[in-house]
Formats: C-alpha cells, sequence, structure tokens
C-alpha cells in the first residue's frame, strides 16, 4: 500500500512482535513504537543518527551483520533479534570499552545519578570491568564563563557536534584526531571562552550523556542535564525545511 | 579527434620509434628512482651522444618492470637484455653490450629468464616497463583508448556492462565484489547527476601495486574510468590518491593534461556527445580513507570518517548521488577486457576468480618486486617460484597477504591456490594485493601486535569496538611480547577480537582482528611460549628479560 511517494507501509517481526511501520523508519523508530527496547548512546531523537556508539546492534535473519537499529531502515518481512546472548555480551564490552577508555569515576564526576553511560551499564548489568583502563591524561577547558568541557569524561558520541551544527546552527564543535587521541574541540581548537562561533546557548551540554560538559557551579551529582527543548526545536527545523 | 586520428597517432609514434635499431629503456618508477634511475638514463643519454648512435639508438624511461629488489632496472627492446642494479658509471658497459654486443661486467647483468619474469601472466602491467608514463603517444601505440573509442562509438552502456559482468572481473581493491554488479547498480540508479571514482588511497603496508600501475600507465586507469562513466552515466570522475604518492599524483596529472589536449578526456570525447571529466583529489594520509564512505567525505571535504551502509555509494554517494567506486587495478582491467572481450578475460583464472592479480612480494624473499600471476596459481609457487625461494637458508614460517586486514598463512597451507574464496577458507583475505613473506626469524606474537598497532593508530575513533578495542586488543599483545601477559590476557584477546570484528562500524574495524585471529589459530604455541614460558621461539621479543628487569 502506498502512502507517500516511495513510502510503502511494511510489516515485520521485531523480538517475536509482529510490528507495523513506514518503510522510511528505522527499526528502532518502529521497536519504540511498540515498547521494545533497544539500548542507545550515541543517539539522541531530534539529532541525526550516526551509528557510531554499537549500542544498538540487532541481528536481521538472513544477514550474517550485525545492523545499527537506529539508522537501519525496516523492510517487509524483516526478522529483527535485539536480545541474544551474543549481542547482550557485545553490548556490556561495548560498555567496558568505553569505562575503561577514559576516566569515568562516578562518584566525583558532576553528572553522577544523570549520565546515560551510567544508568546504561546499570541497566545492562556491567558492575565491573574486566579489561585494564587506559585513562591517558586529558585536557578540562574551563576557559568559557558558564560552561565547562572536561575530556575525560567525553565518550566521543558527538551529540554536541550535532545539536551545535543541526540545531543551533553554529557548528562549534567538531573532532580533531584519531582513534582514542579523538578530542572534541571548539573552531579550530580554540578554547571554547575564546571561540568566536559558539552562542553560548548551552545546547550541547543539555545533550552531553556524561559529566564531560556541564555547566559552571556544579558539585559532584548535581549536573541535571534538561533535553525537553530538543523535540520541539528540530521540529521547527524540519518545518523550516 | 575521431578513431582515425587515433590511429594516426599510432601509426606515426610506431614509424618513430622504428627508425632506431635500439632502444635502452631505463625503469623512472618510484622504487628505481629512489636508487638513482634518473642520473643512469642521464648518463646513458648523454654516452649515445658522444658516441653519436642519436639515430639509432634511444634511451627512454619507462614504468615499473617489477624486480624493484635488483633496480635500478635496464633493458633493451625486447627484454632480452636486462641489467640490475645499474649505476651511472656503468652506461658505456651497457651500450656496449645492447650495442656492440660486447658482454657488460656479469655483476650488472640480469638474467632475463628468471621465473619471476617467466611465470607472470601481464594484463594490468602489461605497458609497465614498455611504455614512456609520461607520453601519451606511447599509450595510443599500445593500442591505448581504442577500448574507448569502440565504446562510445559501436556500443551502448547495457553491452559494456554486459562485456564486464560476462568476464567475471571481481573488485581488485580487496572485498571481490563483482564489478559488472556493481555497475548495474549505478547504472539503474536514479539521479541527475552521477559520479566515478577511482580509489588509489592504497595504504596497506608493503603494498604498492596501485602506485606502480598509476607511475607507469597512467592512461590505462583514465580509460577504465571513462568507459565507466560512459557504462553507468556519469560525467564526472575523481581520482582519490594519497598525497605520499607525488610521482603518481604528477604523472596522473600529466596524463589528464595530455587527454584532455588532444580530446580523449573532457568534452565530447571522440566526436560524440560523451563529456568526461577527471579530478585528481589527495589524501591526507589516513588509512581509513580507503574505505569508500570514508573517502568520499573527504572528498566532499569533511572529516574522513566512515558511515554505515546501506545506503551504498551505488545509490546515495558522493553528495547524495549515485557514485560508481573502484580501485585503481580494476580500471585498470576494464580497458584490455572491452579490447579482447569479456569472455578471454573469463577463460584466465579460477571458476570464481577470474583475471590477474597484481601482488607487491615483499618480507623474508629473494625476489622482492611486483608480479602479476593468473587466478588460481598456488602461494608455494608464488613464494619459491617467482619470489626465488627464502634467503640465507632460513625456513618459510608464514605468509601475510591483505596487509592488516589480512590473515597469517602457515606452511601446510602454501599449496591452495590463490583466489578471494580459498583465501578467505584459511582465514586470510586478497586483499589488494600485499603479501609479505615471513621465514622463522619472525615471531608471530611480534607480527601480531605490529599490525594491531598499525590499525589502532589509523582507527578514526568513530565507532568504540574499533576504537577501543584495537587499543585494548594492541595493549595486551604488546604485554604478552613484554612476558607480563597471564592466560586472563590470552582470554580477553579471544573475546575482543570476535566482538571487534563483529561490531565494528566498517571494514577497518571488521578486519583489523584478522592478523591476530589467524596467528591465534596457526601458531598457539608461540602465544604459550611467551606466556607460560617466557620465552620467544623466534628471538625477536625478549619476555623474561623485560620481567628480569620489572623485578630489579
Amino acid at each position: 500500500m502506498n502512502t507517500e511517494s516511495g513510502v510503502d507501509i511494511c510489516t515485520l517481526i521485531i523480538e517475536n512482535h509482529e510490528c507495523g511501520g513506514r518503510s522510511n523508519q528505522t527499526i528502532l523508530e518502529v521497536a519504540e513504537e511498540n515498547g521494545i527496547f533497544i539500548p542507545t548512546l550515541c543517539r539522541l531523537a531530534g539529532l541525526s543518527n550516526i551509528g557510531a556508539c554499537r549500542m544498538c546492534l540487532v541481528e536481521v535473519k538472513g544477514s550474517n551483520k550485525l545492523m545499527p537499529a537506529c539508522v537501519t531502515k525496516i523492510q517487509e518481512g524483516m526478522e529483527v533479534t535485539v536480545n541474544s546472548e551474543r549481542l547482550a555480551e557485545y553490548r556490556k564490552l561495548t560498555l567496558e570499552m568505553l569505562l575503561s577508555e577514559r576516566n569515568h569515576i562516578c562518584s566525583v564526576c558532576v553528572a553522577n545519578g544523570h549520565c546515560d553511560l551510567q544508568s546504561l551499564a546499570q541497566k545492562l548489568g556491567v558492575n565491573h570491568i574486566t579489561m585494564p583502563y587506559i585513562h591517558p591524561l586529558m585536557p578540562v577547558d574551563a576557559s568559557h564563563p558558564r560552561f565547562i568541557a572536561d575530556h575525560n569524561r567525553c565518550i566521543l558520541c558527538t551529540r554536541c557536534v550535532r545539536v551545535c551544527q543541526e540545531i543551533e546552527g553554529a557548528h562549534t564543535w567538531d573532532l580533531m584526531s584519531r582513534g582514542t587521541k579523538a578530542l572534541v574541540i571548539s573552531d579550530m581548537n580554540k578554547p571554547w571562552g575564546e571561540s568566536e562561533s559558539c552562542t553560548g546557548c548551552g545546547k550541547c551540554v543539555q545533550v552531553c550523556p556524561t559529566g564531560a560538559l556541564s555547566e559552571k557551579g556544579q558539585a559532584a551529582g548535581e549536573m541535571l542535564k534538561r533535553r525537553s527543548f530538543l523535540p520541539y526545536l528540530s521540529m521547527m527545523r524540519e518545518v523550516g525545511k | 579527434m575521431n578513431q582515425d586520428d587515433l590511429a594516426n597517432i599510432a601509426v606515426q609514434t610506431k614509424q618513430n620509434d622504428s627508425r632506431y635499431d635500439h632502444v635502452i629503456k631505463v625503469c623512472v618508477a618510484a622504487g628505481c628512482l629512489s636508487a638513482n634511475s634518473e642520473q643512469v638514463k642521464t648518463q646513458l643519454e648523454s654516452e649515445v651522444k658522444q658516441r653519436g648512435l642519436e639515430g639509432c639508438c634511444k634511451v627512454k624511461g619507462v614504468g615499473c618492470m617489477g624486480l624493484c629488489a635488483a633496480g635500478p632496472l635496464v633493458a633493451n627492446e625486447g627484454n632480452e637484455k636486462m641489467f640490475q642494479s645499474v649505476t651511472p658509471a656503468d652506461a658505456a658497459a651497457i651500450i656496449d653490450d645492447v650495442v656492440d654486443h660486447k658482454p657488460a661486467p656479469s655483476a650488472i647483468v640480469m638474467d632475463s629468464n628468471l621465473d619471476f619474469f617467466k611465470r607472470q601472466k601481464k594484463i594490468v602491467l602489461e605497458n609497465s616497463g614498455e611504455i614512456d608514463p609520461e607520453r601519451i603517444e606511447d599509450y595510443i601505440a599500445a593500442d591505448g583508448y581504442e577500448a574507448l573509442f569502440h565504446v562510445i562509438t559501436m556500443l551502448n552502456p547495457a553491452e559494456v556492462i554486459e562485456q564486464i559482468t560476462k568476464s567475471g572481473l571481481r573488485g581488485r581493491g580487496g572485498a571481490g565484489f563483482p564489478t559488472g554488479l556493481k555497475w548495474i547498480t549505478v547504472a539503474k540508479a536514479s539521479g541527475n547527476r552521477k559520479y566515478v571514482i577511482c580509489n588509489a588511497d592504497e595504504g596497506d603496508p608493503g603494498a604498492f601495486m596501485d602506485r606502480s600501475v598509476l607511475e607507469s600507465d597512467p592512461h590505462r586507469v583514465l580509460e577504465g574510468m571513462a568507459i565507466a562513466g560512459y557504462a553507468v552515466g556519469a560525467e564526472k570522475g575523481f581520482i582519490y590518491c594519497r598525497a605520499e604518492y607525488p610521482l603518481a599524483v604528477k604523472r596522473l596529472r600529466v596524463a589528464i593534461r595530455e587527454a584532455e589536449n588532444i580530446g580523449l578526456l573532457g568534452l565530447n570525447i571522440g566526436d560524440t556527445h560523451f563529456d568526461f571529466k577527471v579530478e585528481v583529489r589527495l589524501g591526507a594520509g589516513a588509512f581509513v580513507c580507503g574505505e569508500e564512505t570514508a573517502l568520499i567525505a573527504s572528498i566532499e571535504g569533511g572529516r574522513g570518517t566512515p558511515r554505515p551502509r546501506p545506503p551504498f555509494p551505488a545509490q546515495q554517494g558522493l553528495w547524495g548521488d549515485p557514485t560508481l567506486i573502484n580501485n585503481v587495478e580494476t580500471f585498470a582491467n576494464i580497458p584490455p577486457i572491452i579490447r579482447r572481450g569479456g569472455e578471454w578475460f573469463a577463460s584466465i583464472g579460477t571458476e570464481k576468480s577470474k583475471g590477474t592479480k597484481v601482488f607487491a612480494l615483499a618480507g623474508r624473499v629473494k625476489n622482492t618486486g611486483l608480479i602479476e600471476v593468473p587466478m588460481g596459481v598456488t602461494l608455494r609457487e608464488i613464494i619459491f617460484k617467482l619470489g626465488g625461494g627464502i634467503p640465507d637458508g632460513r625456513r618459510f614460517k608464514a605468509v601475510q597477504s591483505g596487509g592488516p586486514s589480512g590473515g597469517c598463512v602457515p606452511e601446510q597451507y602454501l599449496d591452495i591456490p590463490v583466489d578471494y574464496d580459498s583465501l578467505a577458507s584459511v582465514g586470510s583475505i586478497m586483499g589488494s594485493g600485499g603479501m609479505i613473506v615471513m621465514d622463522d626469524t619472525s615471531c608471530m606474537v611480534d607480527v601480531a601486535r605490529f599490525f594491531m598497532d598499525f590499525c589502532m593508530s589509523e582507527s578514526c575513533g568513530k565507532c568504540v569496538p574499533c576504537r577501543v578495542g584495537t587499543t585494548q586488543m594492541h595493549n595486551i599483545l604488546d604485554r604478552i611480547t613484554k612476558g607480563k601477559a597471564g592466560p586472563k590476557d590470552l582470554e580477553l584477546l579471544q573475546r575482543l577480537t570476535g566482538m571487534v570484528k563483529a561490531a565494528s562500524l566498517c571494514g577497518l574495524g571488521q578486519t583489523a582482528p584478522n592478523p591476530t585471529l589467524t596467528t591465534l589459530r596457526y601458531f598457539m604455541d608461540e602465544y604459550r611460549a611467551h606466556i607460560e614460558e617466557g620465552r620467544c621461539p623466534a628471538g625477536v621479543c625478549h619476555p623474561a628479560k623485560a620481567e628480569a628487569e620489572v623485578s630489579a
């Protein structure tokens, strides 16, 4: 059945649930509409999806590759497995990798108790780490009058990069260097406080999943993230197109 | 420019060349140039002038002759006489030999009947070491651009693709995707604009096939791209070449200019309505930019990181338009396939892997250099016949194919045929064609560590399994070589290899565990010796010594 041009209604099975959706929807969107939980981390509703954190990987029958649910479009007759022993192991390892990569000592973090990484680890039962810590010493940028960037807490999800580019339109943030040396930078690696493009809107701080970006004057556990603006602003953007 | 003009250029070039009784070819590809071949050429030219032989003896710079280990190489026209490790001082002796048949000193005479030369089958490299790469006339005289003219005047796009499909050609960049199928997908994709991209971002350590083709025969790649452009409906092509190949870039630019000047690229090619322009874009040295979606991002001016596929570039590629991406060697195969037909190409090779493959033979083997062999020859033939075996009486241990994405194949599999599927069955890959031979002086744990180090440094950092996983795996391998690892590390290493392979976003992460996986599979005893006995069987690492240092 055709609705818009080129968009069909598809039926599929996600985790033994029969679901339906439009062919331009992703597996993740349809799963959420049907109350099926798929863990995500780099994804934030209202921003573009990049399939980078690999938390939302699912198995699709007939494909030997794991697919990121956030960017994989649904197809007629698809059979999707969200929870398998293998996927559980991979998700745990992914979280362990993130927790081992930079400094994520929760008790002294401003985002303690309000951290997406922490709550996902709790939800998936990651209560200890089986691999050695890497913990390079990363810079802390406190040059901005209102905000702090602590790269030791950064998981390189690039939510800040995307919200700044896609919603605020400033494109203050981007990435520099490769691999574990990758660093989120403002402008051309200038201190945040000296950035000429930053409007000081603070959206990046609110969408940051961890304590990497925070407001000044917060003690451990006090950095509550306010994200209610995001669906509204992204809707405005769609209307504006 | 029409077909008659092209034929005229070919005839005239051949006539000019036939005035000379002798042609002395000097390799001016990067390998021999770095060994001073430019001076050799100058000295030969002045020697010819001094003897007043300008009318009958021509000195010509040509592309790679293959046996790079013995460079600089010089040969006569039919390659009956070849000279190795030539210095400018040898110029007189070489002219004595070629012109006056006075044998040159045996130190510089090379046996042109070596298995290294005789057992090759050249399709991609047919002009390498024969023509002057900076003269389009030379390429045209060697039937160059004939295929392009045939295609744009005699065939419709579907017929071109039919020939490519019939040939059974598979992508030479590594994954081995059927080229015909890729072309069909792009041809059928809807879009006002389409692009052809040539992937010349050759980054595997020890691999230099693409560089050699671009330096020795750049027009072949341009012609292949133009044919592809006609077949899929693209008017614009990009060559994404790494900036570390300055000579290849220079020759490509010369080739593009020459082709445009005589109307073989640009607008209304061959007086038809077909337009095709080619632009060279330079990579800034990131290995991951060889991955097609990262390459596209880089051409667009963005950060060179991959994105999930689908959508594939064939549907949504450069600037969102359908894009055909093939490797240098794949494009270099196109003109001969069109000239001689898909069936001819399909008659070479094995059932599922057709044609020939160029390999960069390196490591512990007598003849290092570039070879082109039919698909299906055995690893043993490549290493022991063409490669001349292991030097210094050492024992063969393993061969690493496919670079950091490939695996180490041990002695018991030396008799498997070299094709996409057989190599995959033993845990390695064909890859782009790097082949590194190792003898018993190589420690396989150290080899695994080396390749993991490479992948770790080259991981773009976008996805977690590749960014952190390669670092964790590298750290474990490093600890093993230093004698600081326990059995639990080995267990974790095995868990990580499986996860990184399955969960990474792009090919870099998905294949990064391969060298580790294959060495774990075939050389577990070496891992055990390091961990349990504090001993490196090959004597490369010093695990016990390191331990003593730590305790001291």
